[in-house]
């Protein structure tokens, strides 16, 4: 892999940008793998890199049904925060915060973290409580966030109206070095360096069986023939619970649509993420200037990459309270994607009835932030068999144990 | 915008009128199960790519429970029902299996 580099974009204007090799390879399937991961989105790719990079494991196959990062990587509002309540939880996304600081230097690829700072809006009395308790809670961990006053919050967010009469701004949780990342270049950057190590990337490969003999996967059907593998990850988002049946177990989850939406481009007038829970809107403006916003899931199973418009609706009217700067403008587009819900909003990195088949999942509305922490722990799962510490807390076995990672309460919304 | 035909008030409800409640005909368990039956009925959905009966509660309208059959992969709407059932009526089944020969069935 000829590295990025000033000197490099030099050398190419000089001869006409002739001399770019492509970013990752498109081979065709080797008939049996050490390891073959399901999804080649955030989460897949993720995987694979830290399997490859902190054990070595290289032989692995990364089998994507549609396109390279098409799914919920491609459809969130690449929000990057670690201000949880639970350990387990604060530590895994604040791995994947710090990951992500250096990111662009160790993928040699520009996913463009900005570190912009991230506030969540307290707007009850009940919200600044909670958000003072989760300031707390973060002093523990060692995650750096504070609660700050609403006067702070006008000068952090001066197009913000504070007293508006239904959803008035009380405070705010202030996490600095929370911000967003350009979401693509994640799974670009991810998969150039795959495939820099040898790893297969296979798109436009379906699985549509999965092989099992004595307890253990023996290898996958797909749209481009059979394959083989002596371990199968699992990272497929909003379909786990359609690839949890191939395998023959079921999963305490539930897929519905989560929406966005992005307004058309404005001069530069917010320079921090900002959410807003009780009315279940957030907020950002992306390089383009295009306002990215995001809102609520629907509370019904959908698998359909399509939401209901009264979410929408509901977000916009919300926010327009918040921000009456925005009130004329237009939207450009609304998409959706596929989430998969647990009961209790925390996702699942664990072992499952088969020996050498091991899923990730479950992550949500909350799947982008944590792509390099949910890899770094998946890959160390993976390879060793047994979850790590980050991992360990995240193992299907919590539901019947009833030890949950309660984040639905913590957070008050789904995240 | 999904639009549910209430079975108890007849009313075309649009999907602003109704609250959704779930995967419909779960089996409870309660006191003297076993962990792996609680756990289930606790958490494990079928959450089915396709055909999902579940529960909407007529909300801002009659105030009832009802039941209905729906696909999650097309949002296509195959009927309300009772909710004083404990499984799905016969004809709708079959209306399912006219249109979903693939379908495993109930």
């Amino acid at each position: 892999m000829r590295r990025y580099s000033a000197f490099a974009i030099a050398r190419e204007a000089l001869r006409y940008h002739t001399g770019w090799e492509r970013a990752w390879a498109a081979p065709e399937p080797k008939s049996e793998y050490d390891v073959v991961i399901v999804g080649a989105g955030g989460h897949g790719l993720a995987t694979a890199y830290y399997l490859g990079k902190n054990f070595g494991i290289t032989n692995v196959a990364i089998i994507e049904k549609g396109w390279l990062g098409g799914g919920n990587t491609g459809r969130n509002t690449t929000i990057i925060r670690s201000n949880y309540l639970q350990d387990p939880s604060a530590a895994i996304y604040e791995k994947a915060r710090s990951l992500y600081e250096t990111m662009s230097q160790d993928l040699n690829y520009n996913v463009m973290f900005s570190p912009r700072g991230v506030m969540m809006l307290a707007q009850t009395e009940h919200e600044i409580r909670g958000y003072q308790r989760t300031a707390h809670a973060n002093a523990l961990q060692g995650v750096q966030t504070e609660f700050i006053s609403p006067q702070r919050v006008k000068e952090l967010c001066p197009i913000i109206e504070l007293s508006g009469p239904r959803y008035p701004v009380l405070g705010a949780l202030w996490q600095p070095r929370g911000g967003t990342a350009r979401h693509d270049a994640v799974a670009w950057g991810y998969a150039r360096a795959c495939s820099d190590m040898g790893m297969h990337i296979l798109q436009q490969c379906e699985v549509t069986a999965i092989h099992q003999a004595d307890g253990q996967v023996t290898g996958v059907t797909t749209s481009k023939g059979e394959i083989k593998c002596k371990k199968l990850a699992i990272l497929v988002a909003g379909n786990s619970g359609v690839l949890a049946n191939m395998a023959g177990f079921r999963l305490p989850l539930e897929s519905a649509a989560l929406q966005a939406l992005v307004s058309e481009p404005i001069k530069p007038c917010m320079d921090v993420v900002v959410m807003a829970n009780t009315v279940h809107g957030y907020m950002s403006q992306s390089d383009k200037g295009e306002l990215v916003i995001g809102g609520g899931a629907d509370g019904f199973n959908n698998y359909t990459q399509r939401g209901s418009f009264h979410h929408v609706e509901e977000t916009v009217r919300a926010l327009i309270e918040t921000f009456p700067i925005i009130s004329r403008l237009k939207m450009l587009r609304q998409w959706g994607g596929v989430v998969d819900m647990t009961g209790d909003r925390s996702p699942i990195i664990s072992k499952t009835p088969l020996g050498n088949c091991f899923i990730n999942g479950g992550w949500g509305t909350g799947g982008f932030k944590s792509i390099p922490g949910s890899g770094w722990a998946m890959a160390e799962l993976v390879a060793k068999g047994e979850p790590g510490e980050l991992a360990a807390p995240f193992g299907l076995d919590r539901f019947k144990e009833g030890r949950f990672i309660d984040e639905s309460v913590a957070a008050g919304v789904a995240h | 915008m999904l639009l549910l035909t209430c079975p108890c008030c007849g009313v075309d409800a649009d999907e602003t009128e109704l609250a959704p409640g779930g995967e419909a005909h779960v089996t409870r368990f309660g006191a003297g199960a076993s962990d792996d039956d609680f756990e289930g009925y606790l958490f494990h959905r079928k959450n089915p790519k396709g055909v999902h009966f579940e529960r909407w509660r007529h909300a801002m309208g009659c105030g009832k429970w009802f039941h209905a059959a729906r696909a999650t992969d097309t949002l296509e709407v195959f009927g309300t029902y009772s909710a004083q059932v404990l499984a799905p009526p016969k004809d709708l089944i079959e209306k399912i299996k006219l249109k979903r020969p693939d379908w495993e069935g109930f």
